[in-house]
C-alpha cells in the first residue's frame, strides 16, 4: 500500500511531546479557510504550472509527469506558491515499509513518532501497518485529525495509536461547516469516545475573531470533555490565527485574536479542570 | 637564562605602557595583562628545535599554538582544588574554620576562589556545588537558601571575572541543585559556567527538564556524558574551564594546539600528511609541552609552596596535560582539495572517516608517548578538542563542523559529530541554539540528550537563540555586554572581548538554529 507523503520532519519539536519525526500526508477531506499549509489539500495533478518557476531547475518533466530533484532545491517555496491546486510537486509515494526506513534513522533521539497532513486518517490501513513497526521499536505513536474517522469503527488502528490529537474547530455545527465545509458531529463524537478510551491526547481549537464564536466553543468542548481528564491528562491548546501561508483570498478577511482573548479563553479551561493549556 | 635583544626589550616597553593607558581595559585586566608581558621577556624553557618556525609565524601558517600561556609557567594552566576537603577541614593558611552553616559555607568558598590561579588567575573550577552544600542546607527554608545562593552567584559573576569558571552539579537530583538552577534561571549571568553531569537512569527526568528550562534561559547548565567521563577517568572526575573533563585534586599543567588547516597546507596529499607532516608537528608539539610541565614541576616551585599543594588540596600526581587541537574541519576540505575529490567535512562520508582517521591518528600518538610527571592518566596526554580563541580566523573549534555550513538536519549534523565526542575525554563539545518553541517542550531537548549520550556524544550545550547570555565556544557571554564593549565602554569580564571577537571572526552568531 502507498500513500502521499508531503514531507517528513526527523526532529519536530511542535507534534507532540519531545522529540518527534513528524510525517505529513497528502491530502485533506476539509478546506478549512484558514488551513496554514494549503499545499497539503490536494494530489498534484502534474500541470507543470510550478516547472517554470522553478529558479534552480529543481523541476522537471519526464513524460507527462513533473519530476523533483531534492538536491537542486533551495526551498524557495515558489512551487507551492504559484500552484493553482493547493499541492505540491516535491511529495513521494511511499509504502508503510518505507517511511519507517526514514524514521528509523532518527532513533535513539526521538521518543515517538506523529502523523499529520493533509488529514491522515483518509489512510487508516497505513498509519495500523507504520504504527505496529513503531510500537515494536519502542517508539510513540501520534495522530494529528481533524476527526473526520469514525475512530470507533478502526479497533486495529487505535491499539497501535498512543494519542490523538484533535482538532474541534468550532462548537456550532454551522459555524464548523462555514470554517471547514464540514458538519461537526463526528468530531465532537471522536472527542468522546477517544476521550473515554483515554486516547485524546491534545485538543486544538484555532481561534480568530468573528470568524465562529471561539468562547462557546471552549466551554462546551471544556463541559464535554473534563469528566474524561482523571482517565488520561488532556492537554488544550489554543492557537491563534497566523496569516503564515494561508491563501490570499482567505488571509484579508481573517484576524488575529489579542493575547488577553487567549488567555481569557485559558482560564475559562483552567476553571473546568485542564492543567495542561498552551496558548501559542 | 637566555638574552634577548634590546629591540625585543623596547618592543615590550612599547606594549607595556600601551597596556597601562588602554581605555577599555579595566584595572584588573591591566594587571594580568603587565604580568603576562614581564613573562614574555623571558627565555627558560628548553625548546625543541623546529618549534620557532611552527609557532612563531604568521597566523595563516601557524601550526602549534600555545595558547599564552607565557614563557615561564609559573603555576599549571588549570587547578581543580578538592573543595570537599576544605569543607570538611578548613583551611590553615586561609586561618578557616570547617564551616558549621550554610552562610559560613559560601563565605568560606568565596574567600577560596580568591586563592586559586590559573592561566587566566580566576579558578577555573568552583566545586560540585550541589554536593558541597547539600548538608547545610537542611534546616534552611527555600526562601532563605536562595536568598543566600543568589547573593553566592553574584558576588562570583562580579569577582571572578572571568567565564571559564566551572561549577558542577548532578548527576543525582538534589534540593541544593534544584535550588541552584532556579536561581541561575533569574539571574541568566555569564558566571560560573555551570555543566551537569548526566546519566540516563541517575538523573531522573524532572531534574534534567529544569536543567533544559534553566538552560534555554541562561545558556547553562551543559550536560556531561557522566558515563563516558567516570568510565574513562574514575569517579573523581570534574568539568573545568570551557568542558574540560579532569581529574579532582589535579588539573591540568599545560594546553598546547595543533592547528590542523596548517599543517595541512604543508602536505601534498593525504598520504604526506599522515605520514610526515601530522607526525612531525605532534613530536615537535609533545616535547614543547613536556619541556613546560617539566619547568613547572622541577622548577617553578609551585608545588613546593603553594598551600593549595601543601595542605592536599591539589597533589601533584593527579595532573596531566592536555593535547589540543583545532580545525580538523579545515584541514579535512583542504586534504580533499588537494587530492582534487569533491565534498566537504559535515556533509560527506568520505569526509568523516578522513577525520575520524586522522583524529585517531593523533589520539594513538598520545598513547605511545610517555611523559613522567602525567602519571593519573597512565603518562599520556589526554585529547582536548580546544574551542578556539578570538583571533582565530577560518579555523574552527576542535572537531565542529563551521559554522554557516551545519547541516539542514540536526539528526545529520550529530551523526557526524559522534564519530569525534569518544576521543576526548579531556574535552570537546557541541553547541546549538534552539528555536523558541522549544520552551514549550523542553523534553524535546533531553530526548535529543539521551539519545546523544547513547550514541557515545560527550557534551552537548543548548540555549535558546534569543537569549542575551549565549555560548560563544565554550565560555558565557552576555550579548548586551558585548554591545557595551563595542562602544567603547569598560567591561567586567575579560572574556567579554573574547566573545566580541569571536562573534566577528568565528561567526558564533550565525550558528544555524534548531
Amino acid at each position: 500500500m502507498v500513500v502521499t507523503v508531503n514531507k517528513i520532519i526527523p526532529f519536530s519539536t511542535v507534534d507532540g511531546p519531545g522529540n518527534r519525526t513528524a510525517i505529513f500526508l497528502q491530502g485533506c477531506n476539509m478546506n478549512c479557510l484558514y488551513c496554514h499549509n494549503p499545499e497539503t489539500r490536494s494530489k498534484c495533478v502534474h500541470c507543470g504550472t510550478c516547472v517554470s518557476s522553478c529558479p534552480t531547475g529543481a523541476l522537471s518533466f519526464e513524460g507527462q509527469k513533473v519530476v523533483y530533484n531534492s538536491t537542486k532545491c533551495i526551498h524557495c517555496d515558489r512551487c507551492i506558491n504559484v500552484c493553482p491546486h493547493d499541492s505540491s510537486p516535491k511529495t513521494l509515494d511511499m509504502t508503510p515499509e518505507q517511511v519507517w526506513q526514514k524514521v528509523e534513522n532518527q532513533i535513539p533521539f526521538i521518543r515517538g513518532i506523529t502523523v499529520s497532513g493533509g488529514e491522515c486518517t483518509l489512510y487508516p490501513e497505513f498509519l495500523t501497518e507504520l504504527f505496529t513497526l513503531a510500537q515494536a521499536h519502542g517508539l510513540s505513536t501520534l495522530i494529528d485529525s481533524n476527526g473526520t474517522l469514525d475512530f470507533e469503527q478502526y479497533p486495529d488502528l487505535l491499539a497501535v495509536t498512543d494519542g490523538v490529537m484533535l482538532d474541534i474547530k468550532a462548537g456550532n455545527s454551522e459555524e464548523h461547516k462555514r470554517v471547514t465545509g464540514w458538519d461537526n458531529s463526528l468530531v465532537l463524537k471522536n472527542a468522546r469516545f477517544l476521550a473515554s478510551k483515554a486516547k485524546l491526547y491534545e485538543v486544538r481549537t484555532v481561534v480568530s475573531p468573528d470568524l465562529f464564536d471561539a468562547e462557546q466553543t471552549i466551554i462546551q468542548t471544556g463541559d464535554m470533555l473534563s469528566g474524561f481528564l482523571s482517565l488520561r491528562p488532556i492537554r488544550y491548546k489554543l492557537i491563534s490565527y497566523r496569516p503564515m501561508g494561508v491563501r490570499q483570498q482567505y488571509k484579508d478577511t481573517l484576524k488575529i485574536p489579542a493575547r488577553e482573548q487567549m488567555e481569557y479563553y485559558a482560564r475559562l479551561l483552567a476553571a473546568k479542570g485542564f492543567k495542561d493549556i498552551i496558548i501559542i | 637564562m637566555r638574552d634577548i635583544s634590546m629591540q625585543r626589550v623596547n618592543e615590550t616597553r612599547e606594549r607595556i605602557l600601551d597596556i597601562i593607558k588602554s581605555p577599555t581595559l579595566t584595572h584588573e585586566q591591566k594587571v594580568a595583562s603587565l604580568a603576562n608581558a614581564a613573562d614574555s621577556l623571558l627565555e627558560v624553557l628548553d625548546l625543541p628545535e623546529g618549534l620557532d618556525e611552527l609557532m612563531n609565524v604568521p597566523e595563516d601558517k601557524k601550526c602549534i599554538c600555545d595558547l599564552n600561556e607565557g614563557h615561564a609557567p609559573l603555576r599549571p594552566r588549570y587547578i581543580i582544588p578538592d573543595y570537599a576537603k576544605f569543607i570538611k577541614e578548613g583551611s590553615r593558611f586561609l586561618q578557616l574554620m570547617p564551616p558549621a552553616d550554610l552562610y559560613e559555607a559560601l563565605n568560606s568558598l568565596l574567600i577560596f576562589y580568591k586563592h586559586v590561579p590559573s592561566v587566566t588567575n580566576f579558578p577555573v573550577y568552583l566545586g560540585q556545588l550541589d554536593m558541597l552544600l547539600e548538608p547545610f542546607i537542611q534546616n534552611v527554608d527555600d526562601a532563605t537558601a536562595k536568598k543566600l545562593l543568589r547573593g553566592f552567584l553574584v558576588h562570583v559573576d562580579r569577582t571572578i571575572l572571568d567565564s571559564f569558571s566551572h561549577a558542577n552539579i548532578g548527576p543525582m537530583p538534589t534540593r541544593t541543585g534544584r535550588l541552584l538552577l532556579e536561581v541561575e534561571a533569574e539571574l541568566m549571568q555569564a558566571v560560573p559556567n555551570l555543566t551537569l553531569k548526566y546519566e540516563e537512569g541517575v538523573t531522573d527526568d524532572d531534574f534534567a527538564i529544569q536543567a533544559v528550562k534553566t538552560a534555554l534561559r541562561s545558556a547553562k547548565p551543559s550536560f556531561a556524558n557522566h558515563r563516558m567521563f567516570r568510565q574513562e577517568l574514575g569517579e573523581n572526575y570534574v568539568i573545568a574551564s570551557c568542558y574540560n573533563g579532569l581529574p579532582l585534586g589535579g588539573g591540568s599543567y599545560t594546553l598546547c594546539r595543533l592547528i590542523l588547516g596548517n599543517i595541512a597546507k604543508r602536505a601534498s596529499g593525504i598520504e604526506d600528511f599522515k605520514t610526515n607532516q601530522l607526525p612531525y608537528v605532534m613530536d615537535i608539539m609533545a616535547r614543547y609541552m613536556d619541556a613546560r610541565i617539566r619547568f613547572e614541576v622541577e622548577e617553578s616551585g609551585f608545588f613546593e609552596n603553594n598551600f593549595l599543594a601543601k595542605e592536599g588540596f591539589i597533589s601533584r600526581n593527579r595532573f596531566t596535560a592536555m593535547f589540543g587541537l583545532v580545525g580538523l574541519a579545515e584541514c579535512v576540505n583542504i586534504l580533499l582539495e588537494k587530492e582534487g575529490r569533491p565534498g566537504r567535512f559535515g556533509h560527506d562520508e568520505y569526509a568523516t572517516e578522513l577525520g575520524e582517521s586522522i583524529i585517531r591518528q593523533i589520539y594513538e600518538f598520545n598513547e605511545k608517548h610517555h611523559n613522567p610527571y602525567c602519571e593519573i592518566t597512565g603518562g599520556h596526554f589526554l585529547l582536548h578538542a580546544q574551542v578556539g580563541i578570538s583571533e582565530d580566523k577560518n579555523i574552527s573549534p576542535g572537531t565542529r563542523i563551521p559554522i554557516g555550513e551545519e547541516p539542514d538536519e540536526m539528526i545529520d549534523h550529530l551523526m557526524v559529530i559522534n564519530h569525534f565526542h569518544k576521543y576526548f575525554p579531556s574535552g570537546t563539545g557541541d553547541i546549538f541554539p534552539m528555536d523558541i518553541t522549544v520552551h514549550q517542550n523542553p523534553e524535546y531537548v533531553l530526548d535529543i540528550v539521551k539519545g546523544s549520550f547513547r550514541k557515545e556524544l560527550r557534551y552537548l550545550s543548548f540555549y535558546e537563540k534569543n537569549s542575551d547570555v549565549i555560548r560563544i565556544t565554550g565560555y558565557l557571554v552576555k550579548r548586551s555586554e558585548i554591545e557595551k564593549l563595542k562602544s567603547g565602554q569598560n567591561v567586567l569580564h575579560d572574556t567579554t572581548a573574547l566573545g566580541m571577537g569571536a562573534a566577528q571572526n568565528g561567526k558564533v552568531l550565525d550558528r544555524k538554529v534548531r
